[in-house]
């Protein structure tokens, strides 16, 4: 099993490659066009800032590859929602891979969202094993609002994408990297999937 | 719904944990990385690692801690303590750590806040206040709380809002260290008048004082250190008492 971690400079991956130490694995970090296109499995992060890190996906033509790979691919936070149509955080275009736009939270929540949330309505065999209602580790300002690609549900103000699937992408908002068990359970489902 | 946040504080010299630590199962009493690991499993959401060491190794010595943390533990962890620079975070956040939280250094430089957001986003820089009530007003104070400043916490606060700070960690000198509850009546006004996450510190001393600080301090999340230390009070049991009053956490 090869599992690579994408970098191309968008924030903490380091968190990632240790959670699947603690699996068991050793996954990756590259920015390099085959050695990604070769993985059996692709995790695209990303921190930060949504036009930046578009930038950075343009200047190093990832922003080709990843909608045409055909192995499972897992995006999180950022990285899934630079999977979406577009972003308004710095108004930028996305990869369009998923069929919905990111917006802000409206200023009668704290922005940005910090904590654990929980999330309902799962849909997906990336939640093989896990009861809804479980708490996940969330980060963002940003949300992906809730649409037909929608397979888990959280509740901040009001009803948004917690994850995303489409074919052979995923995309989850939180951090299954710091999501204690719960995560670590949704990376090995993720990694396990035929 | 967003769960409120339990937050057990490790203070940190030389890379090894200070201030008595009581656990029976605990192999090392000073190895930061264990005692991370048994307040994770104990259903601990965060973790504070608040280097208090002063010697010419400590950026060194608490990036290698940041490392070792990062490789073992499988929840959120802000580092403080210190920290000055671009640099010191870049190399904070590149070991692992997935916030850093500055204090003196942003009073004295408050530009440090726009950089750090500018680089690293608001999500991963908290700022820390700690501050002391005198005469009815809320005045911050720098180094630990000891020396105080003519700059009132109110302003304070929102000036680091404005500047992008993605969390306030609030410290009550006239509570820390007292067990008598944290600064409700403040912690309610900064929730109240801020827009971002709030973490009440100083005078956790009984589980109903969590509970004050969630309900009538309308606190997001409450960081302790010796109660959580000397097991006067289980994360598991207070997690449970807070449920039981309605308040959400992760269980």
């Amino acid at each position: 099993m090869k599992i690579v971690i994408i970098n191309y400079g968008a924030g903490n991956i380091q968190s990632i490659k240790f959670a699947f130490q603690r699996l068991g694995y050793n996954a990756i970090l590259t920015h390099d066009v085959n050695e990604i296109k070769n993985a059996d499995r692709v995790i695209f992060p990303g921190v930060g800032e949504a036009s930046s890190a578009m930038k950075m996906l343009r200047q190093s033509t990832l922003d080709n590859l990843i909608p045409e790979l055909k192995q499972p691919v897992l995006g999180i936070c950022l990285g899934m929602q630079l999977m979406c149509n577009s972003s308004e955080e710095g108004n930028t275009k996305g990869l369009g891979i998923f069929n919905t736009d990111v917006v802000k939270f409206s200023d009668k929540v704290k922005v940005p969202q910090i904590g654990w949330n929980e999330i309902t309505e799962l849909k997906s065999e990336l939640f093989k094993g896990i009861a809804d209602g479980k708490h996940i580790y969330m980060v963002h300002s940003f949300y992906a609002p809730l649409c037909k690609e929608t397979i888990a549900t959280s509740d901040y103000g009001l009803k948004y994408s917690a994850a995303l699937a489409k074919d052979n992408f995923y995309g989850v908002q939180f951090h299954p990297e710091k999501s204690s068990d719960v995560g670590e359970r949704i990376l090995k489902n993720f990694i396990d999937k035929a | 719904m967003l769960a409120k946040r339990i937050i057990p504080c490790l203070d940190i010299k030389d890379g090894r944990t200070v201030k008595g630590i009581n656990f029976v199962d605990l192999r090392d009493a000073g190895d930061p990385v264990e005692l991370a690991e048994i307040y994770s499993r104990q259903g601990a959401d965060e973790l504070v690692f608040l280097d208090i060491s002063a010697t010419e190794q400590k950026r060194k010595t608490l990036a290698e801690l940041v490392y070792h943390v990062a490789e073992k533990v499988n929840i959120p962890f802000t580092v403080g303590g210190g920290i000055s620079s671009v640099e010191d975070v870049d190399l904070l956040l590149h070991n692992g750590a997935d916030k850093v939280s500055i204090n003196s250094s942003a009073v004295k430089n408050p530009q440090l806040i726009n950089d750090l957001v500018a680089k690293f986003g608001s999500q991963c820089i908290v700022v820390a206040i700690d501050a002391k009530e005198i005469d009815g007003e809320w005045m911050v104070h720098l180094v630990g709380g000891k020396v105080p400043t003519k700059i009132k916490l109110f302003e304070w606060a929102k000036e680091v809002e404005e500047r992008g700070a993605g969390e306030i960690l609030f410290t009550s000198m006239n509570h820390d260290g007292t067990k008598n509850g944290f600064a409700n009546e403040a912690l309610a006004k900064l929730s109240l008048e801020l827009n971002i996450p709030i973490i009440a510190s100083g005078g956790a001393g009984n589980v109903q004082h969590f509970v004050d600080a969630f309900i009538e301090g309308k606190a997001d999340a409450a960081l302790a250190a010796s109660v959580f230390h000397y097991k006067e009070i289980e994360i598991k049991d207070l997690k449970k008492e807070l449920k039981t009053k309605g308040i959400p956490v992760r269980i």
